[in-house]
C-alpha cells in the first residue's frame, strides 16, 4: 500500500511525462525539435512504477522510447528540452537527440536506437555489480520487439547462467513499428518461453501503476530468495504513432480504442482513482499538475533561448 | 626486467601485469580459461585470478562485446578475447553503434575503457571465415582504437597500454606472431604508440601492417645483398592515425611502398596512401605502390594461399618497379621462415 506522500510523488512524475510529451506535440510542428521523437503516452506507469521500486543507487538502461524513464529517473525538464532543441545545455550537447538520452548522475547508463541494443549492456553493468559484490539494481526496458533480436537471448541466457542481478522490463505494446505481434512471433506466451529459463517472471497490467508497482516488488523479492534474474512482462498501450507526435488509428493497422478502452489504457487516469482512494484531493493533484506546467513552460524557455554548440564541439568528446 | 619471451607468452604477462596492478581489469571470452589459453596468451591468468577475472562464455559474440562496454560503463576494465577476428562481426552492432559512438552521443559524459583482443592472419589452411583481419573496418569508425602489434616488445606495452587507456581499444593479433621471440623491456609501457621506423634505410619507405612488417624485414634482407636499403616501418597504431613518420621518411626516400594484411579496396592502404600522395606530393618521384590481399575471399590451398597472402616476393617486386630496378633473381632464396615452424591443426 503507496502512502499519500508516496502518491503524490509518483503523480507528480506521471503528471511530468505526460505534460513534456504533450509538450513536444505542441511544438514540434515548429521544427526546432529536429529530432525522431518516439513519444511515451500510455507507457508512463512502466518506468515510474518500475524505478519506484529499486533503491538508490540504481542502474537503468532504455531504449528509443526513453522520455518517460529519463524523466522518471531525473525529473529534470531543462536539459530534456535543450537536448530534444539541439542545444549545448542538452544532456548530450546536442549529440544524442531524442532516442540516445542518458544521465549517468541518475543511473540511466544509455538508451539505443537500435532495438535490443542496451540489452547486454545491462547484463554487463549487473556482471560489475555482481564482480565489486554488489546487490545494486539493475533494470532494462526494452519492447516485445527486441525479443525478436538475438542479443536478448544471448543476454538473458548469459544473465542466468550467471545468476545475475538484473530486471528485464518488457514493455509489450503489441507491435514493432507497425507489425503485430501474431505477424513476429513463433510462440504463444512470452511468460511461458522465459519460464524455460532460470528467471523469475512477473507480468501485469502496464497501464496500471498499482500493479506494475506491486508485480517488481513480488519479483525482486523472488529474485533476492533465488538469486536469479527476473523478467517482468508489462503490457500498455501505444496511443501515438511509432515516431511522431500523431494519432495513426486512420492508417488501418490497428482499431481505435473506445471511451471507456481508452480510459482503461490510461496511466494517469488509472492511478488518479487510485489516488481518490489515497485520500488525496482534486487540488492537491491540481497544484502539482501547476507546478509541473510551470517547470515544463521554464524549461522550453530555456531550451529554446539556449545557445547551440559551437563548431568546435563538433571535434569534442570522442576520445578521452 | 628485460627478458626474451615469445609474443604469446608477452601478451599473457601483460595481462598479468595489469591485472596485478588493478582490481578491475578481467579478461573473458569464448575458451579463455580452457587448457589451450587462447594459443598460450591467456596461460596463467585462471590460476591466479580465479575464475571471477578470467572466465569463459557462452558462443554470444554479440552479447559479450556489449557485456564488455556494460561492465566498462560501470567501472570495470575489461579484455575480452576472440580466437578468430572473423567472429568480432557477430559483435558488429555493439562495436559500431555503441562502442564507437557512446561517449560522444552523452556529451562527454560515458568513458569507455575496453580492450577487445582478437587473432588474425594465416594459420594452417584457415579459408574464408578465420583469416580477416578487419582493422580498416574497425579503424572506419570514429572512437575506436585499432593496434596491430608485430614484436613481443609491442605484445607487451600494447597490451598494456590499451588496457590503461580510457578509451575502447581493439588489438589484432597475427596467429604466426605468437611464435616469434623478442626481447621485452617489463617496465617499457608508452600510451599506445604511433608508427616505428624498425629499420632505417634510404632507398623506398615501406609502411607496414602486423605480419607484413616480417616480410618486409626478409625483403630487405634480401635487397641489401643487391645494394637496396629500404626503410621499414612498423604502423602499429592505424586509428587513430599518425602517418607523420612516414611521411618524414618519404622526404629522405622519395619513395613509398604500403604493404597491408588486408584487400585493398577501400582499405587501411587507400587512407594511408591518400594521406601521403596529399602530404608527401612534391617528395614523392613515383606513384605509391600497394600490396595487399588478392581481391578473393581467402582460399585453404597452400599453392593458392600462397598467392591470396602479400609476401616478402611482392614487395621485393614493387620496390623494383619503384626504383626502376631489373628483377632480381629469387629462385635461391628461402622465404616463409615463419611458416615453416607453423603446423595444424589451428
Amino acid at each position: 500500500m503507496l502512502s499519500k506522500g508516496e502518491g503524490l510523488k509518483l503523480y507528480r512524475q506521471l503528471v511530468l511525462i505526460r505534460r513534456a510529451e504533450e509538450a513536444i506535440r505542441t511544438f514540434y510542428h515548429e521544427n526546432d525539435m529536429k529530432t525522431p521523437v518516439h513519444l511515451g503516452i500510455g507507457q508512463e506507469a512502466i518506468p515510474v512504477g518500475v524505478c519506484h521500486c529499486l533503491p538508490n543507487p540504481r542502474t537503468a538502461f532504455g531504449t528509443y522510447r526513453n522520455h518517460a524513464l529519463y524523466l522518471a529517473l531525473t525529473e529534470d525538464t531543462d536539459r530534456f528540452f535543450a537536448e530534444l532543441y539541439g542545444k549545448e545545455g542538452g544532456l548530450g550537447r546536442g549529440k544524442a537527440g531524442s532516442m540516445h538520452l542518458c544521465a549517468p548522475a541518475h543511473g540511466l547508463l544509455a538508451t539505443s536506437a537500435v532495438v535490443a541494443t542496451t540489452i547486454p549492456l545491462a547484463v554487463g553493468a549487473a556482471l560489475a555489480h555482481a564482480y565489486r559484490n554488489e546487490r545494486q539494481p539493475v533494470a532494462v526496458f526494452f519492447g516485445d520487439g527486441a525479443m525478436e533480436e538475438g542479443a536478448f537471448w544471448e543476454s538473458l541466457n548469459f544473465a542466468c547462467q550467471r545468476s545475475l542481478n538484473i530486471l528485464f522490463v518488457c514493455e509489450d505494446n503489441g507491435l514493432a513499428i507497425h507489425a503485430s505481434a501474431s505477424e513476429r512471433r513463433g510462440f504463444s506466451s512470452i511468460s511461458d518461453v522465459i519460464r524455460g529459463f532460470r528467471c523469475c517472471v512477473g507480468s501485469a497490467d502496464g497501464s496500471d501503476l498499482v500493479a506494475v508497482i506491486e508485480a517488481t516488488n513480488r519479483l525482486r523479492a523472488e529474485m533476492a530468495s533465488t538469486s536469479q534474474p527476473g523478467f517482468l512482462h508489462l503490457r500498455y498501450f501505444r496511443f501515438l504513432e511509432h515516431v511522431g507526435i500523431n494519432e495513426d488509428f486512420s492508417a488501418g493497422y490497428r482499431e481505435a480504442p473506445d471511451e471507456e478502452e481508452r480510459n482503461a489504457l490510461d496511466p494517469l487516469l488509472r492511478f488518479s482513482a487510485h489516488l481518490d482512494m489515497l485520500g488525496c484531493t482534486a487540488s492537491e493533484r491540481r497544484i502539482i499538475e501547476t507546478e509541473v506546467d510551470m517547470q515544463i513552460q521554464r524549461s522550453l524557455s530555456l531550451a529554446k533561448e539556449g545557445l547551440f554548440p559551437d563548431a568546435a564541439a563538433l571535434y569534442e568528446d570522442v576520445w578521452v | 626486467m628485460n627478458t626474451t619471451m615469445t609474443y604469446r607468452d608477452a601478451l599473457a604477462l601483460a595481462a598479468a601485469k595489469e591485472m596485478d596492478a588493478d582490481p578491475r581489469v578481467f579478461v573473458f571470452g569464448l575458451d579463455v580459461p580452457d587448457h589451450k589459453r587462447i594459443f598460450g596468451s591467456t596461460k596463467g591468468l585462471v590460476e591466479k585470478f580465479g575464475s571471477s577475472r578470467c572466465f569463459g562464455t557462452p558462443l554470444s559474440e554479440d552479447a559479450m562485446t556489449g557485456v564488455a562496454i556494460g561492465a566498462a560503463l560501470s567501472g570495470l576494465r575489461p579484455v575480452h578475447v576472440h580466437i578468430r577476428a572473423d567472429f568480432l562481426l557477430l559483435g558488429m552492432n555493439q562495436i559500431a553503434n555503441v562502442m564507437s559512438s557512446l561517449r560522444y552521443m552523452s556529451g562527454g559524459a560515458l568513458r569507455l575503457p575496453l580492450v577487445i583482443r582478437a587473432v588474425i592472419g594465416r594459420g594452417w589452411g584457415q579459408g574464408a571465415q578465420h583469416s580477416k583481419s578487419l582493422h580498416g573496418l574497425f579503424g572506419h569508425f570514429p572512437g575506436i582504437k585499432v593496434g596491430l602489434p608485430t614484436s613481443p616488445q609491442d605484445a607487451y606495452s600494447m597490451l598494456r597500454a590499451a588496457i590503461r587507456d580510457d578509451n575502447p581499444v581493439i588489438l589484432l593479433e597475427h596467429r604466426w606472431l605468437y611464435d616469434i621471440e623478442g626481447r621485452v623491456e617489463e617496465e617499457y609501457v608508452p600510451p599506445l604508440p604511433g608508427p616505428a621506423v624498425v629499420r632505417a634505410g634510404s632507398d623506398a619507405t615501406v609502411a607496414c601492417t602486423s605480419w607484413m612488417t616480417i616480410e618486409a624485414m626478409k625483403a630487405a634482407e634480401v635487397l641489401e645483398r643487391h645494394s637496396i636499403n629500404i626503410e621499414v616501418i612498423d604502423m602499429r597504431t592505424v586509428a587513430p592515425l599518425d602517418e607523420g613518420i612516414v611521411a618524414s621518411s618519404i622526404a629522405k626516400t622519395g619513395h613509398c611502398l604500403i604493404a597491408d594484411y588486408d584487400w585493398l579496396y577501400a582499405g587501411f592502404s587507400a587512407e594511408l596512401a591518400a594521406r601521403l600522395a596529399h602530404r608527401c606530393f612534391g617528395a614523392l618521384r613515383k606513384p605509391i605502390e600497394r600490396i595487399g590481399f588478392a581481391p578473393v575471399p581467402c582460399p585453404t590451398t597452400r599453392p593458392l594461399e600462397n598467392l591470396f597472402y602479400p609476401s616478402a616476393v611482392q614487395i621485393i617486386r614493387a620496390v623494383e618497379r619503384l626504383l626502376d630496378l631489373d628483377s632480381i633473381d629469387l629462385s635461391q632464396e628461402l622465404f616463409y621462415s615463419y611458416e615453416e615452424r607453423f603446423k595444424g591443426p589451428f
